[in-house]
């Protein structure tokens, strides 16, 4: 798949986290606009997930260690087919699969039961690991909050995967800058991440623009060919990205557009899904 | 009579388990020979990981391990493993019902010396409170060689928790039997069921010379299974009893009495004696002293079962 083509789903996915956070009258869209571009780079590209072995182990994992973001997670699987993109406005109501946190036993696609920050990225460590262990090939990728880096296990981890040298695990944090109390170097500085990550022994790599594909792409290139380290990208990117009222602003964490704003919002994201 | 302490039975049954079957994986936080998972580190050194002292992580990383299909037994002492580590039990393991056996020793304060801090006495209530997890207590080491092994054959979380203190046989080859879940019939009496688990089973057996000399012959049954209680037994062997006794080295908040306490108050009402921590932690001190001291020990068994069908 071409990153023209990915451009185009990524205004899909955005139009979607709105539709459906609006639907469930409630989420959080900030946080899952400014991962747009990393789902869809690590869906379109990276992993080898199909929908023959979808329900298999021997495969590449994604785990959402920022699990409020599940409507960047739910918008990706459906752009490649793994939900019904009608399903998409269930979002949040009784019965649905699609759960305000993402569950592994209700969506096949999804790889791991995810909300309560930090423990994602152990997780994603204990896939890697086994897949080291059973000389597996298959490769872990998750995505972590930039707050969340606020959560000491978040270092445990991270502690742990260098110490294994799971050259076959990639974590992306996405660094938009904001929690949900306001500006992370106010609420609770976690910077700088970047030499966090060097100090505990992983391979690093700056993307400046977190929404520009090719240059993502690039970044999980040079992670495949780093060997005996983990590899961190670090992904600066822009809550609320792709509407001008919702982006860089704390207030659109954990609230779901209205009637009004969602027609304004789609209006300038443009598309037609 | 020959003592071993579960924690030993434990590392003996997990060390042949991981020799049989490829699938187990053993995640340990720097006590691997205080846990004895040393032993299978010996046996299977490439399927062992020594996680640290960072326990949280170790139960995330559990989950992501059997998430890939691994059988993975993590173990600390019971303290941490349920207390430093319970949020990463319920959200990681327990929510997505993978396939981790936590086992925790050290339970107790049977641990004794090391004093309160260390002396877990709440980790039956927390781990029996979370969806999907079962909890299992042996008493003896051909029990605890029994769980251990049931519990690869049952997919799903469990805790199961263990001690420190050697401790005698409750059975013999002859009088074992053993099935996940189900309590174990030790003897037939009348008017009396005392339910005991773990290490207050041999305290039970120990007081029963004590009651006999007061005319009391009560019926005792060992719970391995506190979650799933074995409720179509105990409610059987209580149908006749004028006081239903429950004996535990926890406290008596939320443990075995309370389990039992939920089905008979439900089902079938029987006056209740809880011999546990009565709301108190532990302290240092020789585990026969502390079991004295906090009336666990076969005597105050025997004072408190007389007093209470005095009362």
């Amino acid at each position: 798949m071409t990153n023209e083509q990915l451009a185009l789903k990524a205004v899909n996915v955005r139009r979607n986290i709105l539709k459906m956070t609006h639907a469930a009258k409630c989420g959080h869209p900030g946080g899952s606009m400014s991962a747009v571009e990393i789902l869809l780079t690590i869906y379109g590209h990276e992993m080898n997930i199909t929908k023959e072995n979808v329900t298999s182990n021997n495969r590449d994992k994604f785990v959402l260690s920022k699990g409020h973001a599940a409507p960047v997670v739910y918008g990706t699987l459906a752009e490649f087919g793994f939900i019904p993109e009608e399903e998409l406005l269930t979002l949040r109501k009784l019965g649905s699969r699609l759960q305000g946190h993402p569950n592994m036993n209700t969506v096949e696609a999804v790889d791991m039961c995810t909300g309560s920050l930090g423990q994602g990225i152990s997780t994603a460590v204990g896939m890697a690991l086994s897949n080291k262990c059973h000389k597996n090939e298959n490769r872990v990728y998750t995505v972590l909050g930039d707050g969340e880096c606020e959560e000491g296990q978040v270092w445990e981890a991270a502690m742990a995967a260098a110490h294994y040298q799971l050259d076959n695990l990639v974590v992306v944090v996405d660094f938009n800058g904001l929690q949900i109390d306001g500006d992370i170097t106010k609420v609770m500085n976690p910077t700088p991440i970047d030499k966090k990550f060097e100090a505990f022994g992983w391979n690093v790599i700056d993307v400046k623009d977190g929404h520009d594909l090719d240059e993502l792409q690039k970044a999980f290139e040079a992670a495949r060919s780093c060997k005996g380290k983990p590899t961190m990208i670090l992904a600066h990117t822009i809550k609320g990205k792709g509407v001008s009222f919702m982006e860089n602003n704390a207030g659109w964490h954990g609230v779901a557009p209205n009637d009004d704003e969602l027609a304004r919002a789609l209006e300038e994201l443009g598309g037609n899904n | 009579m020959a003592k071993c302490a579960t924690r030993e039975a434990y590392g003996k049954a997990l060390a042949e388990l991981v020799r049989e079957h490829e699938n187990i994986l053993v995640l340990d936080a720097d006590l691997t020979k205080s846990t004895k998972t040393s032993m299978a580190q010996e046996v299977a050194p490439e399927r062992h990981f020594n996680m640290g002292i960072a326990e949280g992580n170790m139960m995330s990383v559990a989950a992501g391990m059997a998430a890939q299909g691994d059988v993975v037994y993590a173990s600390s002492f019971a303290m941490f493993a349920t207390g430093r580590a319970f949020e990463q039990i319920r959200n990681s393991i327990a929510y997505p019902n993978l396939n981790v056996k936590i086992c925790g020793t050290h339970s107790g304060i049977t641990v004794g010396e090391d004093g309160a801090s260390h002396q877990a006495i709440e980790d039956i209530a927390i781990m029996r409170a979370i969806p999907n997890m079962r909890v299992f207590q042996p008493c003896d080491e051909r029990e605890t060689k029994a769980v251990i092994k049931a519990v690869y054959e049952s997919k799903g979380p469990c805790y199961v928790r263990l001690g420190r203190l050697a401790v005698e046989d409750v059975y013999t080859d002859e009088t074992f039997k053993f099935e996940l879940g189900k309590g174990n019939v030790i003897r037939e009496g009348k008017d009396v069921v005392i339910l005991a688990s773990g290490y207050m089973v041999q305290q039970t057996v120990g007081a029963l010379e004590g009651l006999a000399a007061k005319g009391i012959t009560p019926t005792v049954i060992d719970i391995h299974s506190i979650k799933p209680l074995d409720e179509e037994l105990i409610l059987e062997k209580c149908k006749d009893a004028k006081l239903v006794v429950t004996c535990e080295e926890h406290t008596v908040i939320g443990g075995l009495g309370s389990a039992v306490s939920e089905l008979l108050s439900t089902k079938m009402p029987r006056k209740m004696l809880m011999i546990g921590l009565n709301d108190t932690f532990g302290e240092s001190g020789t585990p026969v002293a502390l079991m004295d001291a906090y009336g666990l020990d076969s005597k105050a068994i025997v004072e408190k079962v007389s007093k209470a069908l005095g009362e």
